[in-house]
């Protein structure tokens, strides 16, 4: 077995072993939605979101809620408490280089995200007839470089942390804006106008998940900034990251 | 050829000069011990040994190889121990050693390893579980698993109580009889007393003295390495 394969398969016993994020981030987005789902009038149409139900509206958030668990605070975490613990750079003075255990825990971390993802548009499907993406193709494009973009904020924070408590701090920068834009705390149609548009460009791009969804088009510059965010959070990252 | 050679080392952090012309040379099969008080640029020279640090000045050679370009070659060779360096809490030591054996091209045998360390009937465990003197055991072992040729123990027995200390000394000489040279960082004078055959006593960044520690205590007509530490670190303050 090579290196990263060694490495990703060790990496994943432990990240099972202390299964809290794997939870949280596959469970819980589904259990929100089935909580949502329970509030009356969630699944009703509603004039305030523009002829569509709440619950509908909600899918993409949730999506947003998924990423931002496992992106801005999941990794960060696991990552500075590695370098906190000196295992990066006891790992630097090995034949095997640390880069590949940051590659396994993006690895995991993006299959849970995906798990989680596919769960919560499967309840969706199944249990309020939210009818599955009218563009399959450009939703699962716009999905990538959600998750991409939303991966690289979360490297961005896992370099500078020097330790597990201050990856929790310094994530809540990046967490909060992301869960707030993304209509997690207050469902998107619900937000005033101006905080909406700026809305439309931040990652993981819900307003545009959305849009390939219900099939109004996405707006190509809504991806194009998602694609920046992406190039520029890992070129930061990669500038910024420190072994120890 | 020995096979450490530094000749007249410098790095700097910033304006604070860590390490100021060091120069020492460590021959195969040889315990070589680096003592000095906490801050006086020990571990520097050891991460620029291992290529984890770039010098600021002099030249290095590790077993015929510059750590500055040739660090991957290295890591192959040269096994380390950490200061206070940890594993995941659930990992399982045999796991731990596994995954260590697998960076290297021809590992040690695992079992023989476990046993040489009295680790055996730790293989289960979560590194998380072990008392400070069994985590110090897997450290060591981890650093032996690929066989170096040099093995670099930094701060090995701090924190652990007089009969992990012992044990752990006498692991050390085992490891030395297998015929692996040890480069021995440490500030306990017992220490390096009962296991180095040569040191080097390092003080704010120099080299004030080399030698065995009978030499040490001849020259500073101490009766004691500790004595004989304390007499020449004075004296070059």
């Amino acid at each position: 077995m090579n290196t990263f394969a060694k490495i990703t398969a060790t990496e994943t016993k432990l990240f099972l072993r202390s299964p809290l994020m794997a939870v949280v981030g596959i469970l819980l987005p589904s259990a929100l939605l089935l909580g949502i789902g329970a509030i009356p009038g969630m699944t009703e149409p509603s004039e305030a979101a523009g002829g569509y139900r709440f619950i509908d509206a909600w899918v993409p958030s949730l999506i947003v809620v998924t990423l931002a668990a496992l992106a801005l605070q999941s990794i960060p975490g696991a990552v500075a408490t590695y370098r906190e613990q000196g295992v990066l750079r006891r790992l630097a003075t090995t034949p095997a280089h640390p880069a590949n255990l940051l590659g396994a825990q993006l690895l995991i971390h993006v299959v849970v995200a995906l798990a989680g993802i596919g769960l919560v548009l499967g309840l969706a499907d199944a249990v309020y007839d939210v009818p599955m993406p009218k563009h399959p193709l450009v939703f699962l494009l716009t999905l990538v470089l959600g998750v991409v973009s939303m991966f690289a904020l979360g490297l961005v924070t896992a370099s500078i942390a020097r330790t597990a408590k201050s990856a929790g701090g310094l994530a809540m920068i990046s967490f909060v804006p992301i869960m707030f834009f993304g209509g997690v705390y207050l469902p998107r149609p619900l937000l005033p106008e101006v905080l909406r548009r700026i809305g439309d460009y931040v990652p993981p791009g819900s307003q545009a998940l959305q849009d390939a969804w219900v099939g109004t088009g996405v707006q190509p510059l809504q991806l194009v900034v998602l694609a920046g965010f992406a190039v520029a959070g890992t070129a930061l990252a990669v500038r910024l990251f420190r072994w120890e | 050829m020995p096979l450490i050679e530094v000749t007249d080392l410098r790095k700097c952090y910033g304006t604070r000069v860590a390490v100021d012309g060091v120069s020492f040379t460590v021959e195969r099969g040889e315990i070589f011990g680096i003592l000095g008080t906490n801050g006086a640029g020990k571990t520097t020279t050891v991460e620029c040994l291992q290529g984890l640090r770039a010098a600021d000045g002099g030249t290095m050679s590790v077993l015929g190889l510059d750590p500055a370009t040739d660090r991957t070659a290295l890591t192959r060779r040269v096994g380390v121990q950490l200061q206070e360096s940890q594993l995941p809490p659930k990992l399982r030591v045999r796991e731990a050693l596994e995954l260590f054996a697998s960076f290297y091209p021809e590992p040690a045998d695992l079992d023989v390893l476990l046993g040489q360390l009295d680790l055996r009937d730790h293989a289960r465990s979560f590194f998380g579980k072990l008392s400070g003197g069994q985590k110090q055991r897997v450290s060591i072992a981890l650093a032996l698993v690929g066989r170096p040729e040099l093995a670099i123990l930094d701060e090995l027995t701090t924190g652990l109580d007089p009969h992990a200390r012992r044990e752990t000394w006498r692991l050390v000489e085992g490891v030395r009889a297998t015929g692996v040279t040890v480069l021995l960082v440490t500030h306990f004078m017992d220490e390096a007393e009962r296991l180095c055959d040569r040191v080097a006593i390092f003080d704010a960044g120099r080299v004030v003295a080399t030698g065995t520690p009978a030499e040490l205590r001849a020259a500073a007509g101490a009766s004691t390495l500790d004595d004989a530490f304390v007499s020449l670190t004075r004296s070059a303050r």
